[in-house]
């Protein structure tokens, strides 16, 4: 047993045992951030924050709400909504943070690819990073057929049947993962389980991960420069903080994370109170039934490319169906982001606009992207079903494209 | 040297086998929790009467939660090999929802039409227009004179069910 | 400076997509329906003869006892239910409404209209075909005069002012359930059995507890004044609402489906004057912090 002293304070009885002025260093007032970011950086937090409301909003929720097929809907639109004290605050607090976190994890993630925020010893940033969009969406989904409204239920029926597209096992997978012929009262529960429970603990320690993945390569800058962090650490602690390259993420950068929170919380609680239907739609005030399939079903707007990219491929080729081009399509895209860091060939690390190639690959990629998502809300019927094709089309030869023309930049710069 | 190595190295595959061998056996119990409940399995039996049925208006009963259209064709609606023939009645028996993405077609006069993405099916559940792959699934049924009950794989179901495959 | 145009690009794309996702592609879902006619503009040929008389309501009460009171209630009037609403809904399929609030309730051409054909001006004429008949006989064998009459006592006995609760109860609960309204004792269930009212309508009519949130305030005007227009074909007749009683409705449907609507709009633009002052110190502390590191 170590040396036990008697301590001065509170502070010097817990650092004795536990270290704590040296973990403040090393988590806060010695790690090192870049100086030269912009507003972009702070999405981490606000991602962060968004999380932090939807666990403790999702609490209370939690204690009103019923898991059952015939009290679930009355115990969100009735008992929540209209009884408990603040209950209706809490619900759209929930439905919104939703929804807008995937607006912040695709900002977060772009600004990822714009700097090259994925490459040469950043991939398993990338890549936990990729892992909590997965989860996240699987909480999103699960989510969102709690309230058992009509959209909660024909949504669940649609994704849950993609599953009968694998070969063999695929009509025993659907009944499997439903716990029941049709999506039911198993179903339900179960995905309850998973939305409360299950998913946000894998997502609290994949964020564990990703916070642990940023320690040894550091946070990318602007510039993605490289360069010595603790050269640039030893300036700053010297008291050259205007000519060292870092900053403490404790309390510099995390001034800069909370000014741009303030923004944000503006706007988010902005939609809570005023505009809402975005995140909370009205189909889903319908009770849900299993007989009534509404007119226009389609999933939330962060999963509609990737809903356009299942559905664009409305027509058989080469003797493959339209249902399975479809679905290999729809793999395809949810998967490729995870390979991104070995689909670019250039060796070095710069922001998008110092890669002319790559700068117009990525604006193709926004276009294309915006395009799915538009028309992955429209009725796919007439000129909507052929734009849906060549968008869902060029999205893969997009990523076909990459190594290709990262290759030609590397090569015209001289770093091939 | 090389002796001991080797038995040190043995009794440690063996113990891990023998823990992934228990780690399996939790999975596939767990695999099996989610299971449909034996009370599901069972409940999935609906007995339906055709006699009454009106040629030309489909009618939809509920089966194992599934909508189940059931239509008297007329002599217009021709003749299909999936058609359930009873005495001199032909009868469409299918599983009503579209074979695209599950959504439920509705009869509008002839056809019936999906509204999720323009998929369309004529009075013999066979796909005539948009994404959907193959005809309206057929479900397990045995024909009791004019009644037949969903849930169970009676003769005349195989029958059908072996000529759509052709 | 860089900042405000990374800023800028971010928020176009968002505004860009969110325009495409919600005001645009919910335009083509929804396509654009003429505005409510409160006027019935329709009926005005067929009640023309009426409406160029004066209704007598004296002659007018004779009228209606002598040819309403066997089938419609007037409680007002001393008239109870001839049977109870189990058993009327048995009979006719519907319960009749009570005829204490019809004078107040709807449009004065429309009751002349529905009063001749009922199935012809609540426009659910579709429905009765086959040798199947509205439950309420028509009048065309009236005179104008009498029909006026009819009206103007109708209007007589009708109450100035009635309560939102009240309007939706006489115009729409006899087939429409609101449940919020009442969940410990279950009183708001609808006036006919679920079984009589499938079967006259074709399927159940739905609660109405949280349509002010499935369908809005814009959709439900137009719909509840001419349902056909938004549901070619629907069973839902036409009722005749005058615009106020109409209003009264829809703001009965928020009373019962949106009750916090008042509590939120009263407590948002406090947490965003909260939220304000926040984003105000959060940048003073970060320019303070920044300024020794620039």
């Amino acid at each position: 047993m170590a040396k036990f002293e008697k301590a001065n304070s509170v502070g010097e009885w817990l650092d004795q045992r536990l270290n704590t002025t040296g973990l403040n260093k090393v988590l806060m007032t010695e790690y090192w951030i870049p100086k030269d970011i912009n507003f972009l950086w702070a999405m981490g937090v606000l991602l962060a924050t968004t999380f932090g409301i939807l666990l403790i909003s999702g609490i209370f929720l939690m204690m009103y709400y019923k898991p059952d097929i015939n009290l679930a809907f009355d115990s969100v639109n009735y008992t929540i909504m209209q009884e408990v004290a603040y209950g209706w605050l809490f619900r759209h607090m929930h439905g919104v943070a939703a929804s807008v976190v995937f607006l912040i994890i695709y900002i977060h993630m772009f600004t990822g690819i714009y700097y090259g925020s994925y490459k040469q010893g950043r991939e398993m940033i990338w890549i936990s990073g990729m892992l909590l969009f997965m989860t996240f969406s699987a909480a999103g989904f699960s989510g969102y057929m709690l309230p058992w409204g009509q959209m909660s239920y024909w949504a669940a029926m649609v994704i849950t049947n993609l599953f009968g597209g694998v070969p063999v096992i695929g009509d025993a997978l659907v009944v499997w993962i439903r716990g029941d012929f049709n999506v039911a009262d198993a179903t339900l529960t179960r995905f309850f389980m998973l939305h409360v429970f299950l998913l946000p603990i894998t997502i609290m320690g994949i964020i564990g991960v990703h916070f642990y993945t940023l320690r040894i390569p550091h946070v990318n800058n602007q510039t993605s420069e490289e360069f010595d962090f603790d050269e640039e650490a030893e300036k700053y602690l010297a008291g050259n903080k205007k000519e060292s390259k870092v900053i403490p993420f404790w309390p510099v950068f995390i001034s800069k994370d909370l000014a741009v929170l303030g923004v944000f919380l503006i706007f988010y609680f902005y939609l809570v109170f005023f505009h809402y239907n975005f995140a909370m739609d009205p189909v889903n005030f319908d009770p849900a039934d299993n007989m009534v399939t509404p007119a226009h079903i389609y999933p939330e707007w962060y999963f509609l490319w990737s809903y356009e990219v299942l559905r664009g491929f409305f027509f058989d080729i080469a003797g493959f169906s339209a249902f399975d081009i479809g679905l290999i399509a729809f793999a395809f895209a949810n998967g490729i982001f995870l390979v991104l860091p070995w689909l670019d060939r250039d060796p070095k690390i710069l922001p998008a606009h110092k890669r002319p190639l790559f700068f117009i690959w990525f604006w193709v990629l926004m276009a294309d992207l915006i395009v799915l998502t538009v028309y992955g809300k429209l009725p796919p019927t007439g000129t909507n079903a052929w734009v849906g094709f060549f968008a869902a089309t060029a999205f893969i030869v997009i990523f076909l494209v990459l190594p290709i023309i990262t290759k030609i930049d590397a090569k015209r710069r001289g770093d091939a | 040297m090389s002796n001991k190595t080797n038995r040190r190295d043995f009794l440690g595959y063996s113990f891990a086998a023998v823990a992934a061998v228990g780690g399996a056996a939790s999975l596939v119990g767990m695999k099996q929790a989610w299971d449909p409940l034996p009370s599901v399995l069972a409940g999935g039996f609906t007995k339906v009467e055709l006699g009454e049925l009106k040629a030309g208006n489909p009618v939809t009963v509920t089966w194992r939660g599934k909508p189940i259209f059931l239509l008297k064709k007329t002599a217009e609606m021709g003749e299909n090999k999936r058609d359930l023939i009873i005495g001199s009645d032909r009868f469409t028996v299918a599983i009503g929802l579209c074979t695209h993405l599950g959504c439920i077609p509705a009869w509008k006069k002839d056809k019936w039409k999906c509204a999720c993405h323009g998929g369309e099916f004529n009075a013999s559940g066979k796909q005539t227009f948009g994404p959907p792959p193959r005809p309206l699934d057929l479900p397990p049924f045995t024909v009791n004179g004019t009644s037949i009950t969903l849930g169970e794989e009676g003769p005349e179901y195989k029958k059908i069910a072996a000529a759509m495959m052709a | 400076m860089r900042e405000l145009k990374i800023l800028a690009v971010v928020v176009a794309l968002t505004l860009i997509t969110y325009w495409g996702v919600e005001p645009f592609a919910h335009s083509q879902m929804h396509p654009h329906v003429d505005p409510a006619d409160y006027k019935f503009a329709d009926v005005e040929k067929d009640v023309a003869d009426v409406k160029a008389l004066t209704g007598n309501a004296t002659s007018g009460e004779a009228l209606v006892t002598a040819n309403c009171t066997a089938c419609h209630s007037i409680e007002a009037k001393g008239f109870p239910q001839v049977m109870d609403n189990a058993s009327s809904a048995a009979a006719y399929g519907v319960t009749p409404p009570d005829l204490g609030t019809a004078g107040k309730l709807y449009n004065a051409d429309y009751l002349a209209a529905f009063i001749k054909d009922p199935a012809k001006a609540s426009e659910v004429s579709h429905k009765f075909e086959d040798g199947r008949v509205h439950p309420m006989p028509g009048y065309t064998w009236m005179q104008p005069q009498e029909i006026a009459d009819m009206v103007a006592y109708l209007q007589s006995i009708a109450p100035k002012e009635m309560t939102n609760k009240e309007v939706f109860k006489d115009s729409c609960q006899r087939c429409h359930a609101i449940k919020y309204a009442d969940m410990q004792k279950g009183t708001m269930a609808a006036f006919t059995p679920d079984a009589d009212i499938k079967k006259y309508m074709g399927k159940l009519p739905p609660d109405l507890s949280q349509y002010i949130r499935s369908r809005g305030d814009a959709y439900l005007t137009t719909f509840i004044n001419n349902p056909q227009k938004h549901l070619e074909g629907t069973a839902m007749p036409r009722v005749g609402l005058t615009e106020e009683s109409q209003k009264q409705v829809i703001a009965y449907l928020e009373e019962v489906g949106d009750s916090k609507k008042a509590d939120r709009e009263e407590l948002g633009p406090k947490f965003l004057i909260y939220l304000v002052i926040f984003a105000i110190f959060g940048f003073l502390w970060k320019a303070k912090q920044w300024r020794e590191v620039h």
